[in-house]
C-alpha cells in the first residue's frame, strides 16, 4: 500500500520501457490476480492462507480497510467515552434505557479500544507490512539495476529535444578551437547527465542511458514503514506510561507515592518502584479572569507557585507550574490540569468540641466555578455531623437557583444542608470525599419550619449554629489545584517516527523520477544529436526545458536550432 | 478608528469586493458561453503543468487572449471571446483590491489583538481566505484564471460567515494558547486547510469536466477548463502539498496537547475528526493509483475530504464540546 504510485501514466508511451519501478500498484494487483485466479476451487488450507494474504495486501483492500478506519473514528466524537469524559457515560446510560446497554455492548463507549476499531486498524498495519516488505525487496534490487536501455525511437519519447550536427561539427566546436569528436559529445552529455544527479550508464550501442529519482520510492517506503513504528511508539507507551492526579490545597503538599494519588492509571509493564521519590509543596495559585466586556470570566492566567524536593533529602528549590509550561522532575512531568475552590472551615460538635477544621476541596460545577461539595465531621459527638452543599465564589441568588456568575471571588458563599446521625462504625470502606454518605443519618430540619430542611449561607467569618447543637463556621476560602503526574517512556519512538513519516512523504510525493537517453544518430550523411527523457511521475513539468538546457550544454552555440516535439 | 474598527472594515469590504469580482467572473463564463465553437478560446496551459506531452491539444490559432481586452476601447459592440475575456479580467483586477483589504484587515486584526491573529473562528477563516486568494492570484498568472469563479465565491462565502457568524471581539488568549506551538500549529492548519480547500474545488471542477468529456458535451463554457486529466494532475499537486503539511499539523498539535493539557492524543472531536480528515485524503492518494478507483471517483474523495476539513472545522467547534472550543466561539 502505497500512495504515490503515479508512475504509470507515461509508461504506456515508452513501449520499451520494460522494467517497471518497483513495485508499481499495477505490477501489485496484476501479482494479486494472478495470484488470486487459480483460487476458486480446492485451494487447499495454505493455498487459502495465501489466498487471504494476497487479497490483504491489495491497495483495493488496504483503500477499504482506510475507509473503514476513517468510519469507525467518527462514533467516538459522537458518543460519550469511558476515558475522556465517564460522567457523561454515566449520564447517558441513565437517560438511554434501552439504548445505553446495546451501545455498551458494542464498545461504543470505549470506541478506540475495541476489537472492531483494533480489528481494523491491526489489519490496516498488516496489510502495510504485508505490502512494504516485498517492496522494500523489489526497490533494493532497483537501486542495484542500470538505468534501462536507450529506446529504438527517441522521437517517440514524451519529451525529446535534437540538434543537427552539421557534417563539419567536428572541428566546429567554438572556444576551444579543436575537435569535439562523437565520443567527447557522449563524454559531455554523461558530464551533464552526472552533474544533474542522474546515475548515467554507457549502452554498448554508444548511446547514453540515465534515470535518477530513486529517493521517491524510498520516501514512499520510510513513510509506511514510519507509520508501523509509529503504532510500535504507541504501543510501547501504552505499556509503560502512568498518569495520576492529586488535588492539593495551598498551603499543603503532595508526595509522589501511589497513596496520595486520587486517581492513578498505569501500563501493564508500570513498575511501582519507577515512581520517582520527590514531594512538591504548592505555596501560591495565582489566577486571573477576563474582567473586560469581552469573553468576561475567560481565564486569563494560571500559575502556580511550588517548591520542590527533587528526592528526600535534597535541598528544596522553588518552582512554577503553568498550562504549557509542566515541570519535568527527573523524568516524570507534572502538568496543573485544573483547580478549584475549598473553603476552610471550622466544624465544632455538641459537646463543643472542634470535630473538623481545615479546608474541604469543592469540585467545579460550571466555568463560573459554582461548585458542589460535602464537609463531613464524623468523629463529632454525641452526634457525627455531615454537610453538603455548594460553594459560590461570586454568588447570586435568581430563579434558576444559586450560582455563581464569575470564577473569581467577588462574592463568596457557602450554601449547605446538614446532617446528624449517631457515630457510626469504623468499616474502612473507602469512600468519595465529594459526597456525604448519609446512611444512619438524619437531615437537620429548620427549627422555626421543621417541615423545611435547615438551609444557611456563610459568608467568610459567618458562623452558623445548628439546632441540635454543635456549629460550622467558615473561616476563609483557599484554592485547590489538580496536579497531574505522569512519564510516557517511548513516546519518541513515536515522534521520531512521525517526523520520517512526514520526511519520507515529502520524498515520494515532490521527488520526480526521471530517465533520460541521448545518442548520436546518423543518418544519409547527416549527423543528429538527440536526447529524450521520461518523467516517471505524474507530471512532466520543465522536462523538456531541462533537456533543452541539457542540449545546450553540450552542443556549446548561442540559440541552438532545436526542434521540439509536443 | 480603532484597529479593530479598521479591521471589521476593511473584511466587510473585502466581502462586498469578493461578491463583485465573483459577478465579473459570472459574466466572463455566461459570456464564454456564446463563443462559437470553432473560435473556441484555446485553454492557457498552465505554466504549472508545463509543456511537453504528445496529449496537449496544440494551441488554435485563435486571437491571442490579449488582443480581445485591447479592442475594447473603441466602440464597437463586444465580441462574446472580448466581453468574456475583459470580464475575466476585470474579475482578476477586483479579486487583487479584495485581497489588499482582506490583507488590510488581517494585519489590523493582528495589530489589535497584539498577537498572531489565529485566535479564534473569525480570525482563521478570515486568515485562511487570505491565503486561498492570494495562493489564486499566483496560480492565475501561471494560466490557472478559470478557478477565479470558484475561488471568489468561497472567497465571498468564507468572509461573509467569518464576519457575520464567527465575529468575535478581539480579546487576550487563555492559557492554554500561550505558546509557541499556537503559531506553528496553527499556521500550518491554515496554509494545509487552505490547500484542501484549493484542491478540492479543482476536484470539483475536474467532476464537471470530465462528465462534460465523457457525454462528449464540452462546450465553449468548459472549454475554458483545461482538459480533465491535466486537471487531476493539478489537484493532485495541490492536495499533495497539502497532506505532509496536514500529517505535520496533526504532530505539531499532540506535542503542543501534551504541553497544554498533559496527554499526547486524547480523542478530542477535533482530534478525531483531524485524524478522519487525514485518513480521507489518505485514501485519496491511494485511490489515484488504484485501477478503478481513479479518476472520478478519487476526485469524489477529494471533495469528500474536503467536507470532512469543513465539518471538523465549522461543525465539531460548534456541535461538540471539547477541548478545542475555546473563546467563545
Amino acid at each position: 500500500m502505497s500512495d504515490t504510485r503515479t508512475e504509470e501514466t507515461t509508461d504506456e508511451s515508452a513501449a520499451d520501457d520494460a522494467t517497471v519501478i518497483a513495485g508499481s500498484e499495477e505490477a501489485r494487483s496484476k501479482a494479486g490476480s494472478k495470484a488470486g485466479k487459480p483460487a476458486a476451487p480446492a485451494l487447499g488450507f495454505v493455498g487459502g492462507l495465501r489466498f487471504i494474504w494476497t487479497q490483504l495486501t491489495t491497495m483495493r483492500t488496504a483503500l477499504g480497510l482506510l475507509f473503514l478506519l476513517a468510519l469507525a473514528a467518527i462514533p467516538g466524537s459522537l458518543v460519550p467515552q469511558q476515558s475522556i469524559s465517564p460522567v457523561q457515560v454515566n449520564l447517558f446510560l441513565d437517560q438511554h434505557k434501552t439504548l445505553g446497554p446495546i451501545y455498551d455492548k458494542v464498545g461504543l463507549f470505549n470506541v478506540y479500544t475495541s476489537p472492531w476499531f483494533s480489528a481494523i486498524y491491526l489489519l490496516l498495519f498488516i496489510s502495510l507490512i504485508g505490502c512494504i516488505i516485498p517492496r522494500v525487496v523489489v526497490y533494493l534490487r532497483a537501486l542495484r539495476a542500470e538505468p534501462p536501455r536507450t529506446p529504438r525511437y527517441l522521437h517517440r519519447m514524451p519529451a525529446y529535444v535534437s540538434t543537427d550536427l552539421p557534417a563539419d561539427h567536428r572541428t566546429d566546436a567554438p572556444g576551444a578551437g579543436r575537435a569535439v569528436g562523437d565520443e567527447e559529445m557522449i563524454d559531455l552529455v554523461e558530464a551533464g547527465l552526472r552533474r544533474r544527479r542522474y546515475r548515467v550508464v554507457r549502452q554498448s550501442d554508444g548511446s547514453v542511458s540515465a534515470e535518477r529519482g530513486y529517493l521517491r520510492e524510498a520516501g514512499n517506503l520510510l513513510f509506511h514503514i514510519s507509520l508501523v513504528f509509529v503504532l510500535v511508539g504507541v504501543a510501547v507507551v501504552w505499556l509503560t506510561n502512568f498518569r495520576g492526579t492529586s488535588a492539593v490545597v495551598v498551603g499543603s503538599g503532595f508526595a509522589n507515592n501511589l497513596a496520595q494519588y486520587d486517581d492513578f492509571k498505569a501500563g501493564p509493564l508500570f513498575n511501582e518502584k519507577s515512581l520517582t521519590p520527590f514531594s512538591i509543596k504548592v505555596n501560591s495559585f495565582d489566577v486571573q479572569f477576563e474582567t473586560g466586556a469581552v469573553q468576561r470570566g475567560a481565564a486569563r492566567e494560571f500559575k502556580a507557585n511550588v517548591t520542590v524536593t527533587d528526592a528526600p533529602g535534597q535541598k528544596p528549590h522553588n518552582a512554577t507550574i503553568q498550562v504549557n509550561h509542566p515541570l519535568r522532575i527527573n523524568g516524570s512531568t507534572v502538568h496543573l490540569v485544573a483547580w478549584g475552590y475549598a473553603p476552610v472551615v471550622t466544624v465544632k460538635d455538641g459537646d463543643g468540641n472542634v470535630a473538623y477544621s481545615g479546608p474541604v476541596i469543592f469540585l467545579p460545577q460550571d466555568g463560573n466555578f459554582t461548585s458542589a461539595g460535602a464537609i463531613k465531621a464524623p468523629d463529632a459527638r454525641p452526634d457525627r455531623l455531615g454537610f453538603e452543599g455548594l460553594f459560590l465564589p461570586s454568588a447570586v441568588i435568581d430563579n434558576t437557583g444559586p450560582h455563581s456568575v464569575f470564577p473569581d471571588l467577588y462574592n463568596p458563599q457557602l450554601l449547605l444542608n446538614a446532617w446528624s446521625g449517631k457515630p457510626g462504625p469504623e468499616t474502612g470502606v473507602p469512600e468519595s470525599v465529594y459526597t456525604l454518605d448519609k446512611t444512619g443519618m438524619k437531615q437537620i430540619m429548620d427549627p422555626k419550619n421543621p417541615k423545611q430542611p435547615l438551609r444557611f449561607i456563610l459568608r467568610p467569618g459567618y458562623v452558623q449554629k445548628l439546632p441540635g447543637g454543635g456549629s460550622i463556621q467558615l473561616d476563609g476560602v483557599q484554592r485547590w489545584i489538580k496536579l497531574q503526574v505522569g512519564d510516557s517512556p517511548g513516546v519518541y519512538i513515536a515522534i521520531i517516527a512521525i517526523g520520517c513519516a512526514v520526511l519520507g512523504l515529502c520524498f515520494s510525493l515532490f521527488i520526480r523520477p526521471r530517465r533520460v537517453w541521448a545518442r548520436l544518430r546518423t543518418t544519409k550523411g547527416s549527423t543528429v544529436f538527440e536526447i529524450a527523457g521520461l518523467d516517471r511521475a505524474d507530471a512532466r513539468t520543465g522536462l523538456q526545458e531541462d533537456l533543452a538546457d541539457l542540449l545546450d550544454d553540450v552542443v556549446k552555440r548561442p540559440g541552438p536550432r532545436t526542434e521540439e516535439t509536443t | 478608528m480603532t484597529a479593530q474598527t479598521f479591521s471589521s472594515l476593511a473584511l466587510v469590504t473585502a466581502v462586498v469586493i469578493y461578491l463583485l469580482a465573483f459577478s465579473m467572473h459570472t459574466v466572463e463564463w455566461a459570456s464564454a458561453r456564446k463563443i462559437k465553437n470553432d473560435e473556441a478560446d484555446a485553454v492557457r496551459e498552465p505554466a504549472l503543468v508545463g509543456a511537453g506531452g504528445p496529449d496537449v491539444v496544440p494551441p488554435t490559432s485563435g486571437s491571442a487572449p490579449g488582443s480581445g481586452a485591447a479592442a475594447t476601447g473603441g466602440s464597437a459592440p463586444l465580441t462574446p471571446r472580448q466581453r468574456s475575456e475583459t470580464f475575466g479580467r476585470l474579475g482578476v483586477s477586483f479579486t487583487m483590491i479584495g485581497l489588499a483589504c482582506a490583507i488590510a484587515g488581517v494585519v489590523a486584526r493582528g495589530i489589535a489583538a497584539g498577537r498572531w491573529p489565529l485566535g479564534n473562528m473569525f480570525e482563521f477563516t478570515t486568515m485562511a481566505m487570505v491565503i486561498i486568494v492570494a495562493a489564486y492570484l499566483v496560480l492565475a498568472r501561471m494560466g490557472m484564471r478559470w478557478l477565479g469563479l470558484p475561488v471568489t465565491l468561497l472567497a465571498t462565502v468564507g468572509n461573509g460567515l467569518a464576519v457575520t457568524v464567527f465575529y468575535v471581539a478581539v480579546a487576550p488568549l487563555v492559557p492554554a494558547l500561550h505558546s509557541v506551538w499556537f503559531v506553528i500549529h496553527i499556521t500550518a492548519a491554515a496554509i494545509s486547510g487552505s490547500a484542501f480547500n484549493i484542491g478540492g474545488l479543482i476536484s470539483i471542477l475536474y467532476l464537471i469536466k470530465k462528465r462534460a468529456e465523457d457525454k462528449g458535451t464540452v462546450g465553449s463554457m468548459l472549454g475554458r477548463l483545461p482538459d480533465a486529466r491535466r486537471m487531476d494532475v493539478i489537484a493532485y499537486r495541490v492536495l499533495a502539498f497539502a497532506f505532509p503539511l496536514w500529517t505535520f499539523t496533526i504532530a505539531a498539535g499532540a506535542v503542543w496537547a501534551e504541553y497544554a493539557w498533559g496527554r499526547y492524543w486524547g480523542w478530542d472531536p477535533k482530534e478525531t475528526w483531524a485524524l478522519v480528515t487525514w485518513v480521507i485524503f489518505a485514501c485519496y492518494l491511494h485511490a489515484r493509483s488504484t485501477a478503478g478507483w481513479k479518476g472520478s471517483r478519487a476526485g469524489m474523495i477529494a471533495i469528500l475530504g474536503l467536507a470532512v476539513f469543513w465539518f471538523n472545522f465549522i461543525g465539531v467547534n460548534l456541535l461538540f464540546a471539547g477541548l478545542h472550543s475555546y473563546a467563545g466561539i
